[in-house]
């Protein structure tokens, strides 16, 4: 190919990645609405016999979002970004687009295969890490190829210097598959017993406060490393090709990129406060946790000032509107958090609802928001056709906002109410409260986050509909669009 | 030396990787001997207790229960002594939770009997009306798996020494032999529940999940 002649790059790949987000995000934020209800009206527990609990459900919910939805973003854009920051194709490499076929072929089946043993029962009761040993063995399979696919680009690239989104999604494929490995360490008792009983239970390596320790080194890290790290990667690549204004500092997403890799892996012990993990590990999780607000911001606010200046798109255009919003939601989760980390806060929050209601404005609020707005940014790139309805993305903008606002407000005041009940003591010292008596003061709040949820959906269908109608009837588009997306 | 890096995918891989793993060499390798250990007197699960953990994970607990009681007074005076390192030895996994939308049952075992629970799990409110728990009716029917509770009581004694008996062998023959011992102590429990398809059904050899999950619940303590 003649070096001056424009690349044309090859978006198979992220395309079918594209679908599955859109795929796994509704059915995730489905199911997680419908238990969000149940907490609210639990005769919505028996719709399908045993397989309709809340409790079944939960894991569900929690693996469809991460591992279906946000790990399908993450694939979608990388297919994208990673040709266009690279200068080079994967039409370029046969073998390259066989491995992304091949990982989205397997990714499949994984995930279909997760949803079925999930639902049937099958779990390790480990959190964000519930896939029995079968598929544990799929998913580092597929982990796999994707990073035979990440360092074949790197590897016939024509752009010497790695761009910033790339150096997060390598630290993406490091740091999962690290922690995924070590966390999911387990026996499988039929081939250690001899044959006996059911072959897809297992063992976990570590027993009680071991195995804690290293599921919540990879719980936390989980989210450092699937819903905090690529995200950065899509906003350092989306931002600026959306706003067409360059990184604010370069120096700034340095620190803010080997400053997270340093700290966030201390912090995992904070969601062991108070356990019988020992006493300095504790402290390092609640100081780390503190610490880990610097790097954090220093991402945000650097993406924030990349929009110096240019303030005025905010207005214009609602794409950029969903970036910003992003940022600002990770800068509120990453406050959050350490605030929770605190022993003496922890000592109220943790069990509580407040702890889904961090969770919630991470994902929420930056996490999908950024994810959506990528994959907005995508589409006019990708088929060639303006983006269906801006009316409809302003609309969708301020229904999921005002979800997430009625989300975590509810969880604030319904956690803070519950830690506060559970300690409540009489004059004589006594116990105020019995448990249940705090469980039935947060019907309120349930009902409202249920709410909350259904807004939410809603916004995630009108997404799902826009990307839709953008794939197929949109306006064709003759040349690609630059910076801003085109939209009607 | 960053500029260098990000042109060298390799090293800079590398160097992400060490500043990575840095952090859990140092947090959680100095406590694996220290923290296994069990406490005096700590026995391992019996079968049934062990069906019913796996049963416990299978219908998902963790997700509003949990499993620690932290040391403050108004947990202690709600749920009793605070929860100890060693007590969770045999735990693989522990299972803490992350979530007390239900209360914590690391020592249910002091406080709730067999007939309680039996009430409970069929409908939550005819024991707690204000319940928001969903009934387990299923557990009453659905048979446990007992033999996959055996092989890993011989997986954890072959692989990780916890301390079986010598009747706990690899093979069909082995775990025949044992399976009275499991209906034994099925109709124990079953003897002190009043619903009638499990009294039948353990009186044949079948073992409702009710049973070893409410097993598992009196040994939690």
């Amino acid at each position: 190919m003649q070096s001056n002649a424009a690349l044309e790059y090859d978006y198979s790949v992220a395309k079918l990645f594209t679908y599955t987000t859109i795929l796994f995000g509704f059915l995730g934020m489905l199911i997680g609405t419908l238990i969000a209800a149940q907490l609210a009206f639990p005769e919505l527990n028996y719709l399908m016999g045993e397989y309709g609990t809340f409790s079944r459900l939960r894991p569900l919910h929690t693996n469809i979002v991460v591992y279906g939805f946000t790990v399908s973003g993450v694939f979608a854009t990388f297919y994208y970004s990673a040709q266009r920051v690279l200068k080079v194709s994967m039409a370029e490499s046969k073998f390259l687009m066989f491995v992304g076929k091949l990982q989205f072929v397997l990714y499949v089946i994984l995930a279909l295969a997760m949803v079925v043993s999930l639902l049937m029962g099958f779990s390790s009761s480990k959190e964000y890490a519930e896939m029995e040993w079968p598929l544990d063995v799929l998913t580092v399979l597929v982990w796999v190829l994707w990073g035979v696919a990440m360092f074949g680009l790197i590897g016939i690239r024509r752009e010497k210097s790695l761009y910033i989104s790339l150096w997060y999604f390598i630290a993406c494929f490091l740091g999962v598959a690290m922690l995924y490995l070590f966390n999911n360490m387990e026996v499988p008792t039929y081939l250690a017993s001899g044959g006996l009983g059911n072959i897809m239970h297992s063992v976990s390596m570590y027993a009680g406060t071991n195995d804690a320790l290293v599921q919540w080194w990879w719980g936390h890290n989980a989210v450092a490393f699937v819903f905090t790290v690529p995200i950065i990667a899509m906003i350092y690549y989306f931002l600026p090709k959306e706003s067409g204004q360059a990184i604010y500092s370069y120096k700034l997403s340095l620190l803010s990129f080997w400053g997270l890799m340093f700290v966030y892996l201390w912090a995992g012990s904070h969601h062991l406060l108070w356990s019988t993990v020992p006493d300095w590990m504790q402290s390092m999780g609640s100081i780390f946790s503190v610490v880990l607000i610097l790097p954090s911001w220093g991402s945000a606010i650097n993406m924030l000032l990349t929009m110096k200046g240019e303030w005025n798109q905010l207005t214009e255009n609602p794409l950029i509107k969903f970036m910003v919003l992003a940022s600002t939601f990770y800068m509120l989760s990453t406050l959050e958090g350490p605030i929770q980390a605190i022993k003496s806060v922890n000592a109220i929050a943790h069990f509580t609802d407040w702890i889904p209601g961090h969770v919630h404005d991470g994902v929420l609020g930056w996490v999908a928001f950024m994810i959506m707005a990528s994959l907005f940014h995508m589409a006019p790139r990708m088929y060639k056709r303006e983006i269906y309805s801006k009316k409809l993305m302003e609309a969708q903008f301020w229904l999921q906002i005002t979800a997430v606002v009625l989300y975590f407000t509810s969880m604030w005041i319904a956690g803070i109410t519950q830690g506060m009940m559970w300690r409540a003591v009489d004059e004589y010292g006594n116990l105020m409260y019995s448990f249940i008596d705090t469980v039935a003061v947060l019907n309120p709040y349930y009902t409202i986050r249920a709410l909350a949820g259904v807004l939410y959906l809603t916004g995630f269908l009108m997404f799902a509909y826009n990307m839709y109608k953008t794939m197929t009837i949109s306006r064709k588009l003759e040349v690609e669009p630059q910076f801003r997306s085109p939209m009607a | 030396m960053f500029h260098w890096l990000e042109k060298n995918p390799f090293f800079f891989a590398v160097g992400v990787f060490v500043v990575i793993a840095f952090a859990g060499l140092i947090e959680i390798l100095p406590n694996f001997a220290e923290a296994s250990r069990p406490v005096v007197g700590l026995k391992p699960y019996t079968v049934l207790e062990l069906a019913g953990k796996n049963i416990y994970k299978k219908d998902h607990c963790i997700a509003c229960h949990s499993q620690l009681i932290r040391p403050f007074k108004a947990e202690t005076d709600r749920y009793g002594q605070y929860s100890l390192s060693g007590e969770y030895a045999y735990d693989r996994p522990f299972l803490w939770g992350s979530k007390r939308t239900g209360p914590d049952l690391h020592r249910v075992g002091n406080y709730r009997t067999t007939d309680w629970h039996e009430n409970h799990m069929w409908d939550p409110k005819s024991v707690v009306p204000q319940s928001i728990m969903p009934a387990y009716k299923h557990q009453f029917t659905n048979i446990a798996d007992i033999e996959t509770a055996y092989a890993e009581a011989v997986t954890v004694k072959n692989i990780f020494g916890t301390p079986y008996g010598d009747e706990f062998q690899p093979t069909k023959e082995a775990w025949e032999a044992y399976r009275p011992t499991v209906l034994a102590e099925a109709k124990a429990i079953a003897d002190d529940m009043k619903n009638k398809d499990v009294k039948e059904a353990v009186a044949n050899g079948q073992i409702p999940e009710i049973v070893a999950m409410i097993a598992y619940l009196n040994r939690l303590k």
